[in-house]
């Protein structure tokens, strides 16, 4: 008898941690939306969404999240123009073409960059990368958007390469033998058969990279220069999303307006990543059939 | 019209050009750290407090501070996060609540780590009134920790031989029993390996722990929970952003020794990987 009601617990721990899971994500979206409505409340949503102006201490305040928005996308699409081709390239070469040991050695490489934190490459930003651009390219500044872009493209390959080479490897060995007895090439294989064959889980592979990005949130706090305007180019001085959250967060009261600002943001980029997420995980598995 | 060989060859070596320029940059940034950093970095370092606004001194603060948050984050993350595996592998029927969690399953691993910050400092900090302590810090980076381990806990028990299960089953054990004797034992090396994993990744965090628990300076350790606690990645940042006329030589210490934290607990589960793949008896 005893058994089964130990047994009777734990099974109930088990479901109600399965429970927890959907929880928790609730909670962060309930929490955001709370705070975001607050917000809405004073402030309206169109001068939220569309306002080009982010001066949050001015008097009044205003609170349009465009620049922040710009900045963000301005960072990721040139962090994405970089990684993706690149961190593709290298996961065809470790799939492929690489022999056994060399594949050890890169798989390896790969997994050490993954692990190196964030904030040792936004500090690598700062001494070294800021620098070396400000002087080659003859900026004003080194610490702009394409300092930060460089950086996230290092930081999203990991990502891109592993999930793109489960991906390619992932391909049936009968599509690549067929291609062999009609007399292709062995590059002829590889990017008229096994790449479109691999293209959910690569595709996927570049949303989760793209969300990697967006999210990250130290990087360019330290590198693009913290200036919350309208960018015109990359190579000027912007603001992200996320480091508008983490740069102010910490100099609001609890309870203003712009305290729920913050909060707003977080929403958005809550909504961005969920987007993003889900169009990745429908990729991967339309890739798995 | 270029010969299909050329061709090959002109698009193996692109192939290969990719893979150095991702290459070379890696091992450069590690070089760099390891040749600016690891010369200041002397036992006097890392079991000192810092002295003169940070610019003197050691960071064995923020190294306890980091330490404890990673076993705090363990303490939360690792057993809910076994369980929630155990749930959607051996338990889960098809049904629209186990689509559910698997969707949460995937939207927490996207959601951006600053996100996490907020939430944890709502939740932890003022909801719960745990203030910027250890306690919201840990609980703050073991949910963002979930979906890794999660998703580590089910590939090691979709690994385990169906056949398993049917025999225990057939011998007349329950469900659970099944679990914990023939399932849970053989699933503990991939459960290992993911855990330590998502914990490394969770000690080099900064932005979750912004708001929930770091310290700019405290040169004291901490006295219980719900204390506040230096921490190496956020200490980075500080010192990197925050202190002007900081020596170089200590910020790249400080990347140094985050940076061989972080590989060492990379390295435990590299070897807690091979230590029982040689044992693997099926």
């Amino acid at each position: 008898m005893r058994r089964r009601n130990s047994e009777y617990i734990i099974e109930s721990c088990i479901r109600l941690s399965g429970l927890l899971v959907i929880i928790f994500v609730f909670l962060i979206f309930l929490f955001l939306l709370n705070d975001s409505l607050a917000l809405f409340r004073q402030y309206h949503l169109v001068d939220f969404l569309a306002g080009r102006k982010w001066l949050p201490i001015s008097e009044p305040p205003r609170f349009g999240i465009v620049p922040l928005l710009l900045g963000s996308i301005y960072v990721t699409a040139g962090a994405i123009v970089i990684c993706v081709p690149l961190g593709v390239g290298a996961a065809m070469f470790i799939a492929e073409i690489a022999p056994k040991f060399l594949k050890h050695v890169l798989k390896s490489l790969v997994e050490i960059l993954a692990s190196i934190p964030s904030v040792v490459l936004g500090f690598i930003g700062i001494v070294w990368l800021g620098p070396f651009l400000r002087n080659t390219l003859g900026l004003d500044t080194g610490m702009c958007g394409l300092t930060g872009s460089l950086l996230l493209a290092f930081m999203a390959l990991p990502t891109i390469i592993s999930i793109s080479e489960d991906a390619l490897v992932g391909v049936p060995r009968a599509y690549r033998e067929a291609a062999f007895g009609l007399g292709a090439t062995q590059w002829q294989t590889l990017w008229r058969i096994i790449l479109p064959a691999a293209s959910p889980g690569i595709i996927a592979a570049v949303m989760l990279g793209i969300g990697r990005v967006i999210g990250e949130t130290m990087v360019v706090m330290m590198v693009t220069g913290n200036a919350p305007v309208v960018p015109y180019s990359i190579l000027q001085p912007m603001r992200t999303l996320t480091a508008t959250i983490a740069g102010e967060m910490g100099e609001t009261v609890g309870g203003s307006d712009h305290y729920f600002a913050l909060f707003a943001v977080g929403l958005i980029l809550f909504i961005i990543t969920f987007i993003i997420n889900f169009i990745a995980d429908v990729c991967l598995r339309k890739a798995r059939k | 019209m270029i010969a299909a060989r050329t061709r090959q060859t002109i698009a193996f070596s692109l192939l290969a050009l990719a893979t150095t320029l991702i290459v070379v940059p890696i091992v450069l940034t590690i070089f760099y750290v390891v040749a600016n950093g690891a010369g200041a970095v002397s036992w006097q370092f890392i079991t000192q407090s810092p002295r003169n606004g940070m610019r003197e001194g050691g960071i064995m603060p923020a190294i306890v501070g980091t330490i404890l948050l990673v076993f705090g984050t363990m303490l939360f993350s690792l057993p809910l996060g076994v369980l929630s595996a155990i749930y959607l592998v051996e338990y889960a029927r098809d049904n629209f609540f186990t689509r559910l969690v698997k969707l949460s399953v995937v939207n927490l691993s996207g959601i951006p780590s600053i996100v996490y910050g907020l939430f944890g400092f709502t939740l932890f900090v003022v909801l719960l009134r745990f203030g910027t302590s250890i306690l919201a810090g840990s609980l703050t980076l073991a949910i963002m920790s979930l979906p890794v381990i999660i998703t580590a806990t089910k590939e090691a028990l979709e690994a385990v031989p169906a056949s398993f299960r049917e025999i225990s089953l057939s011998l007349g054990a329950t469900k659970w029993q099944t679990v914990r004797y023939c399932v849970l034992p053989y699933a503990i090396p991939g459960i290992l390996t993911g855990t330590v994993l998502s914990l490394s990744r969770a000690a080099g965090e900064t932005a979750p722990i912004l708001f929930t628990v770091a310290a700019f300076y405290l040169p004291r350790l901490p006295r219980s929970v719900f204390d506040q606690v230096m921490a190496l990645p956020y200490h980075l940042y500080v010192i990197s952003t925050q202190v002007p006329n900081m020596p170089a030589q200590i910020s790249f210490a400080t990347g140094f020794v985050l940076i061989a934290l972080v590989f060492l607990m990379n390295l435990v589960s590299i070897i807690l990987r091979a230590h029982y793949r040689k044992k693997k008896l099926w």
